[in-house]
Parts: C-alpha cells; sequence; structure tokens
C-alpha cells in the first residue's frame, strides 16, 4: 500500500497508469496550445500544415504575429503595469499586516483579522462588482456635492489595480504571517538593546529575516495580478489586460495568433513561477 | 509603529472591503418606481423569486458546484496520496512543479487549450476521424458534461495542493500497523488516511467549491448558449439589461450562498476559516 509495503505488481501497475493519464489530462490542453502556435494554417486546428513562425512575426497584410499585433502589445503592457503596481501595494500593506496580526494585541483583533480573511471566501465577481458600486456611488457624491469629476471612480487602470489589490492582499498576509511566526524574537531584543530605534529593527532585522518570504509573495502577486480574469472584468476601462483582451478575441473566434500569446504566457509564467520555487528551496 | 501598522490595512478594509460590500447590499434594496423615481424596494429580490429561470440557474450553479467538488476530491485523493506516499523521494519534487505549473497559467488559457481539443474540427475530433473510430465529427463543447470537466480542471489543484500537505503529515507506520493487522485497502482509506486529511479536505473542497461557484470564463466559454452560470446573469444584468440594482441582489444572493455553504461545511467537521486558510 505504502512504499515500505510490499504491493502486488498489479496494484502499483494500475496506479502508475492512473497517475500518467493525470498528467496527460492535467498538460495536453497547454501542450496542443503551444504546438498549434507554429502550425501554417489560418485555424488553430489539425491538420498540421508545415512549420512557421508567422503567428509571431509576421507583419501582415494577411496574417499579423504577435509581436506586430499593437492591440495584443498594448494589453500585455496594461498586464505588467497592472501586475506591478499591485504586487508592490500588496505587498507593503502585507506586510503591514502581517505585523498587527502577529506583533501587536488590540480591541477588534479578531474581526480585523475575520476581515482580512474575508476576500477568500468573497467569488472574485462579486468583489469586482461591488467594488464597481461603491466607486461609482463615489463619483456621484462627488460631482454632486463638490462639482469634482474624478477619473478614478470610473472603470479606469486605477480600480483594476484596487479591485486586484484588495484580495491579493490577504495572500500575501498569509505567506508573510507564516514566516513572521518562524522569526526568533531575541534579535529584536538584542538590536534594541544595543541602541536600535524601532524602525532600525524592523528595517535590519526583521525586514532582512522577512525578504525571501516578501519576494516570493511578491512573486505570487504579480502572477495573481497577471492571470487575473473575475475581477478586472467589472472594473476594466479602455485598456484592457491580457486576460480581458484574450477573452473577447476568443468568444468571437480564434486565430493562431492566441495560441501565440498562450505560449508566450505559458514561457513566461513557468519562469517566474520556477524562479520563485527555486529561491524559496535555497532558503529553506 | 502600532498606527503605522494598522493605518494601511484599516484603509484597506473598510474602503475595499467593507464599503463595497454595504454599498452592494444597499444598491440590492433600490429600485424605480413606477414614476421612475429611486425609492427602497424589495423588487429586486421578488424578482428572483418569482422568475423561474432565475433561481432555477441559481440552484443549478450551487449543484454544479458541488458536483465539480466532489470530482475533484475523489481524483485528487488517489494523485495526492501517490506523490506523498508512493512516489520515489526523488521525483517527488519534480511532480509537484508538473502540478503546480498548469496552475500558474492564465485560466483563460487552460480553457482555450480544452476548446482547440474538443471542439467540432478539434484535435481530438480529427484523431478519431483519421483512426476511423467515428464517421462525422462530434460536437464535444458547448454540454454541461464539458463545462463541469472544465470547472474539474481549472480548480483541480487547489484539491490537490493541501492534500499532499496533508497526507505528508500522516506517519506511515500507523498504515503499516492497520495492514499487519489485517485491515483490507478500503478500511485503511475509511478509517486511517481520509479522517487524518480533513484539515486538507476541507480546505481543498471550500476554496473549489468557491472557485466554482464564483466561475465566469469557464461556464462562459466551454458551456456555451445553455451554460445558465449564475455570474453569468449577473453580468447580463449589468451588460444587456443595465439594472445595476438587480445585479446587486443577484450578487448579494451569491455571496450569501457561498458564505452559506462554507460556513456550513466548517460547522460540520468542526474547523475554523483561520485554521482553513
Amino acid at each position: 500500500m505504502i512504499r515500505s509495503l510490499p504491493r502486488s505488481k498489479a496494484y502499483c501497475r494500475s496506479f502508475n497508469f492512473f497517475i500518467i493519464l493525470y498528467f496527460v489530462f492535467l498538460f495536453a490542453p497547454l501542450v496542443i496550445t503551444c504546438i498549434l502556435a507554429f502550425n501554417n494554417s489560418d485555424f488553430p486546428y489539425l491538420p498540421w500544415q508545415g512549420f512557421t513562425t508567422d503567428w509571431f512575426v509576421s507583419a501582415g497584410p494577411e496574417r499579423i504575429g504577435l509581436f506586430q499585433d499593437s492591440s495584443m502589445m498594448r494589453s500585455i503592457l496594461t498586464s505588467f503595469e497592472t501586475a506591478a503596481c499591485v504586487s508592490i501595494l500588496c505587498v507593503v500593506v502585507g506586510t503591514c499586516a502581517s505585523f498587527l496580526f502577529e506583533k501587536e494585541n488590540f480591541r477588534f483583533k479578531g474581526i480585523l483579522y475575520f476581515l482580512m480573511l474575508a476576500p477568500l471566501v468573497i467569488p472574485g465577481v462579486i468583489l469586482g462588482i461591488s467594488l464597481l458600486f461603491a466607486s461609482n456611488t463615489a463619483g456621484t457624491f462627488f460631482e454632486d456635492n463638490l462639482g469634482l469629476d474624478i477619473g478614478l471612480f470610473r472603470p479606469s487602470f486605477w480600480l483594476v489595480v484596487l479591485g486586484q489589490f484588495s484580495f491579493i492582499t490577504t495572500f500575501v498576509t498569509l505567506v508573510v504571517s507564516a514566516r513572521l511566526r518562524k522569526f526568533d524574537h531575541s534579535y529584536e531584543e538584542a538590536a534594541l538593546n544595543l541602541g536600535a530605534t524601532e524602525f532600525q529593527v524592523i528595517r535590519y532585522v526583521t525586514l532582512r529575516f522577512l525578504r525571501p518570504a516578501i519576494t516570493g509573495a511578491g512573486a505570487v502577486a504579480f502572477l495573481m495580478s497577471f492571470e487575473n480574469f473575475n475581477t478586472t472584468l467589472f472594473l476594466v476601462g479602455s485598456e484592457p489586460t491580457l486576460p480581458i483582451n484574450l477573452y473577447l478575441q476568443v468568444r468571437d473566434g480564434s486565430t493562431p495568433v492566441i495560441n501565440a500569446v498562450s505560449l508566450m504566457l505559458i514561457l513566461g509564467t513557468s519562469i517566474v513561477a520556477l524562479a520563485n520555487l527555486y529561491l524559496c528551496r535555497k532558503t529553506d | 509603529m502600532f498606527w503605522v501598522f494598522l493605518t494601511p490595512v484599516l484603509c484597506w478594509l473598510l474602503l475595499l472591503i467593507v464599503l463595497p460590500h454595504l454599498d452592494l447590499l444597499t444598491m440590492s434594496f433600490r429600485g424605480e418606481n413606477d414614476y421612475g423615481d429611486m425609492v427602497w424596494t424589495l423588487q429586486n429580490y421578488k424578482n428572483f423569486f418569482t422568475e423561474p429561470i432565475y433561481w432555477f440557474t441559481f440552484v443549478r450553479t450551487a449543484g454544479y458546484a458541488v458536483i465539480t467538488t466532489v470530482i475533484c476530491l475523489v481524483l485528487a485523493l488517489p494523485v495526492s496520496f501517490y506523490i506523498a506516499k508512493l512516489a520515489r523521494p526523488g521525483i517527488r519534487g519534480t511532480l509537484m512543479v508538473l502540478l503546480l505549473l498548469p496552475f500558474w497559467v492564465s485560466e483563460l488559457v487552460r480553457v482555450y487549450g480544452w476548446m482547440i481539443l474538443l471542439r467540432e474540427s478539434g484535435v481530438i475530433n480529427f484523431i478519431l476521424l483519421k483512426a476511423g473510430l467515428i464517421n462525422s465529427p462530434i460536437e464535444m463543447l458547448y454540454n454541461d458534461a464539458t463545462m463541469i470537466m472544465g470547472l474539474v480542471y481549472t480548480s483541480m489543484l487547489f484539491m490537490i495542493v493541501p492534500l499532499v500537505s496533508v497526507m505528508e503529515s500522516l506517519d506511515n507506520s500507523l498504515i503499516e500497523a492497520a495492514c499487519d493487522l489485517g485491515a483490507g485497502k478500503l478500511a485503511i482509506w475509511r478509517k486511517i488516511i481520509i479522517p487524518h486529511c480533513k484539515p486538507g479536505i476541507t480546505s481543498g473542497c471550500i476554496v473549489v467549491f468557491m472557485l466554482a461557484l464564483g466561475n465566469y470564463l469557464t461556464p462562459n466559454l466551454m458551456g456555451g448558449k445553455n451554460s445558465l452560470w449564475f455570474t453569468e446573469q449577473i453580468y447580463n444584468q449589468f451588460i444587456a439589461s443595465f439594472n445595476w440594482n438587480q445585479g446587486a441582489a443577484f450578487g448579494f444572493l451569491l455571496l450569501l450562498l457561498s458564505s452559506l455553504i462554507i460556513w456550513v461545511g466548517l460547522k460540520l467537521t468542526g474547523q475554523k476559516l483561520g485554521e482553513v486558510a
């Protein structure tokens, strides 16, 4: 049954077979998407009609490759900008939150902690629409009472950033808190005894200890933001992020350009995820 | 120092979590009366209960989310057992990385991959036709079974990851002892493995259920016109009907449903949200 026990051959074989099937199930759609990105056909289907890199570099007029497609490239850039803003915001606030919950004691801590966990159980769509409502209400309020027209309250780049920030911070907080719990507080006391200010202690001792967790959480936040669809859908303005742009193209009929974008996404996320994993291993 | 930590956290939680959801709640009780003025009303909720298509979709969504969760659990138990207990230690790490990689790739890419595989002109039909197994292509997309498969696929990993970590903490000698005492495989699963894995099972189920219930992309692209997913109803209220108050009521109902089921799940297994997360 387990490795230390004798197992029958048939049991082993069927179990291995099941696992292989499972991994085929897991990777089949990704592998086929990547392969068809190089198919010399106007549709992302078989039969295979020869190898081409048109879907990446062709400048038109019949085929416009990914790197020449200005709307695709712009949405990729938007996604990068969004993810960068989101991960910076999340890391800063998430680290504050983990300090708050791990080191401080105050009234209503339980309620606040519960609220911090709430985004885990709120569907992304609901987060999106409630933020859309709130910003709309706030926008109307400012316009009616103060005569101010504030662009931030309309679906826009910054609203997307806020929407993603609102739930990704929870994940950052949980990751950083887990590391902070392992921290030996006598280092802080030693630093204080040697005359460091409270600020210096946090900067040179605690944050240094937390650095791997913070970098890891930042990378996770970046990936989560980059691939987010549900929350973004309701908040997006005139600058769609990559998942939204891809969705519109997939819905309206697909060309192998989408395969090319998917291949780049698969490569990109794999690199970030593997680098993150490697760094985590090294510090543990 | 306390205030330096508290201020950003309070801003985040109050401005982005509490206030928007209170706004959602108030909006759901507002509506136009016969003269076109905004008034307090229960009409949005009444519409939900009197219009069969709305609550039918609601119940259907919840039911399918439960089915998805159960399938994920049934598939994830043997896979995580294999990784935690059967695989040689050397390849365990590689298997974990392989499991995690697809999960980092955008959900849209994964759904798109399935669309290429399954559609009428897709890869699987092409292979079946070439092999002579079928004579005319079958449309495998746009039905409920495929949609559930897609939902299982997109949320699978959130079940496996917690299960692997609880299974790794299971002491092998317990299983060895049970085996020595003559317990069958089924008894070992029922009496030792599953009870030990309960925390992992609960957290996996909650996350998968949540993701399936709130999913928009997979039902929309794989379920086709008949998918009737509740998030689509919400989206339609916003975009097609431009009835924001109705959409707010639906959104609040969905939030209520997901919180209720998660609360029941936690109560039944005697766990707290903090432990599960």
